[in-house]
């Protein structure tokens, strides 16, 4: 029989996958990658800004990705540093600022290494309801907004022609992308939560046909991406994050060079 | 900013005229317009009658663009009617695309109105469709993505741009002259009225080219569809539009092929490939500044009459 946390850590690492699946594959499309590890490495200066305010840590994080990603977006207009060198920019200072702000606040209280590269041994009963409720809401806002978001994927400028939102569009995978930090950091820490994202989407491209194909695929290599990850990470006693993420880098690279030896003939 | 040549030509009260010309079937009488003066059309029998076209679906006045501090589209206007095809040509950044775009409503113009027809469906073929090989994405699928249609009704959009056999394929493995019609019948799937097609031969070779405008002809005989058409091939707008509109940025001149083939901006523009025509030769009615901006005629040019 399992120990509790080690269910806990099952049912965690199993589910970031899948809730990670369709707005990876989001994200592979629009190569919105940068972006996200961004977004996400505001959430260390979340998890500061919510001890230092006494507020819930989750919505600490949830409200600094949201700021960020709306600089992002608004720094995007202009024209003068292109968009990687802005991504770099704030992706690096949002890091160093929650490491500075969580040493000056937080002090002894914070559990630096666990925000940075995840826990997943030590995942709670209350950090797995908070990802039972952000997933739904992840899956469902991406469920309702399906065509929207793949249509403006595939070509903006006809999504938009076509009289659908394109601005809606953004606007909701930069608040996708923010909850799914919040939710997932715990998990897997700041610095991999896209490796969650970005890779079981890019080991699915080459076996998918359509763009919910992949999404199903991406989903399945998530979860036993995470599974095998954790025993790994049980039976070598290495910390589990880094070891799920491992195996999902695995997973992707054989599958790119797969596709690619086939495509060479 | 303020174009100087405004206090020299109508203003955009009395362009509007034109819609009327064009609303009323009044097709034995074509006046076209250039920059600023009225020209009597050309007389003689290579003059084409237009087919007696329909409802108006979209119609633009005095539609202005500025970005930047650059003029871009300046005070034009554009009616489309079901049942006719209507092409722009003009020179490169003459605005073409920026027309279009405040005409699909993917731009807002600084002033001007649009009016559109209620409930009006729009087709649109972008000017270019980069296919992105990272989302997997068949025919099938990407038919979708424009509206909700049965396979059924997918298929025989498909089947009426000749591109029927291809609905399971990837898009990322399609030619050049395939991906053109899956990109027209994902247009066509939306059953709309006004189809909106910039530069739609790009990378598609000469022969298929023709067979392109071949069936947007007919696209807008059976369907009954309004076109509006960008395209720098002389050769086919002159054998395939009902009325033409020469721009750079402002409206140089409008009207029934053989006219603005025959008017002297028309001519200026697009020099030797426009004598490739036959055309008589001209005399410009007004000279351009460095802005491509007309000036007063009567300046540099000598005020010559255009030619009858």
């Amino acid at each position: 029989m399992l120990e509790p946390f080690l269910v806990r850590a099952l049912v965690a690492a199993v589910g970031v996958g899948l809730v990670a699946a369709p707005l990876g594959c989001l994200v592979v499309w629009r190569r919105m990658s940068y972006f996200g590890a961004t977004i996400a490495h505001g959430g260390l200066l979340g998890v500061a800004l919510g001890l230092a305010l006494e507020i819930d840590l989750t919505l600490g994080v949830v409200v600094i990705a949201l700021v960020i990603g709306g600089l992002l977006v608004g720094l995007g207009r202009q024209r003068i540093v292109p968009a990687d060198s802005l991504l770099g920019i704030l992706s690096h200072a949002a890091l160093a600022g929650g490491i500075v702000a969580a040493s000056r606040l937080a002090g002894q209280r914070l559990d630096l290494m666990g925000y940075l590269f995840g826990d997943v041994l030590a995942v709670s009963g209350s950090d797995l309801a908070w990802l039972g409720i952000g997933g739904a809401i992840v899956l469902g806002v991406i469920a309702a907004l399906w065509r929207t978001l793949v249509a403006v994927a595939v070509h903006e400028e006809l999504a938009q022609a076509e009289g659908l939102h394109v601005a809606r569009a953004e606007a909701a995978l930069v608040v996708l992308l923010a909850l799914t930090v919040a939710i997932a950091m715990k998990i897997v820490g700041v610095l991999l939560i896209v490796a969650f994202l970005v890779m079981p989407a890019a080991a699915a491209r080459p076996f998918a046909s359509t763009p919910e194909a992949m999404v199903v695929i991406a989903a399945a290599i998530g979860a036993v991406g995470a599974a095998v990850g954790l025993w790994l990470s049980m039976s070598a006693d290495v910390p589990g994050g880094p070891a799920i993420v491992l195996v999902l880098s695995a997973a992707s690279l054989g599958a790119i060079a797969w596709s690619a030896r086939k495509r060479g003939g | 900013m303020k174009e100087p040549h405004k206090k020299t030509g109508p203003g955009p009260s009395e362009l509007g005229g034109h819609a009327h010309e064009h609303a009323s079937h009044d097709h034995g009488h074509h006046h076209d317009h250039c920059g600023h003066q009225h020209i009597p059309r050309p007389a003689g029998p290579t003059v084409r009658v237009a087919p007696r076209t329909g409802e108006v679906l979209i119609s633009g006045r005095g539609l202005t663009m500025t970005r930047g501090g650059r003029s871009i589209v300046d005070h034009v206007d554009i009616d489309i009617a079901a049942g006719e095809i209507v092409t722009l040509i003009g020179p490169n950044g003459a605005g073409k695309t920026s027309l279009v775009r405040i005409l699909l409503g993917l731009e807002v113009p600084d002033a001007g109105t649009l009016t559109r027809s209620a409930g009006l469906a729009v087709g649109y073929v972008p000017q270019r469709f980069e296919r992105d090989a990272a989302i997997p994405m068949t025919v099938q699928r990407f038919l979708t993505l424009g509206a909700r249609v049965s396979r059924d009704r997918l298929q025989r959009c498909l089947d009426e741009v000749g591109a029927g056999g291809i609905v399971d394929r990837q898009l990322a493995q399609l030619s050049g002259g395939e991906l053109q019609r899956v990109v027209l019948a994902r247009a066509l799937v939306r059953e709309p009225k006004l189809l909106v097609l910039d530069e739609p031969a790009r990378g598609v070779d000469h022969l298929g080219e023709a067979d392109l405008y071949a069936l947007i002809g007919r696209l807008r005989d059976e369907r009954g569809l309004g076109v509006l058409l960008v395209s720098h091939d002389l050769h086919v707008v002159m054998a395939q539009s009902d009325r033409v509109l020469c721009i750079n940025r402002h409206v140089c001149c409008h009207g029934v092929p053989e006219t603005v083939a025959q008017h002297p901006e028309y001519v200026r523009l697009f020099g030797d490939a426009a004598r490739a025509f036959g055309i008589y030769q001209h005399h410009h009615d007004h000279a351009h500044g460095l802005g491509g901006e007309p000036l007063p005629p009567g300046g540099a040019s000598g005020g010559d009459t255009p030619h009858a």
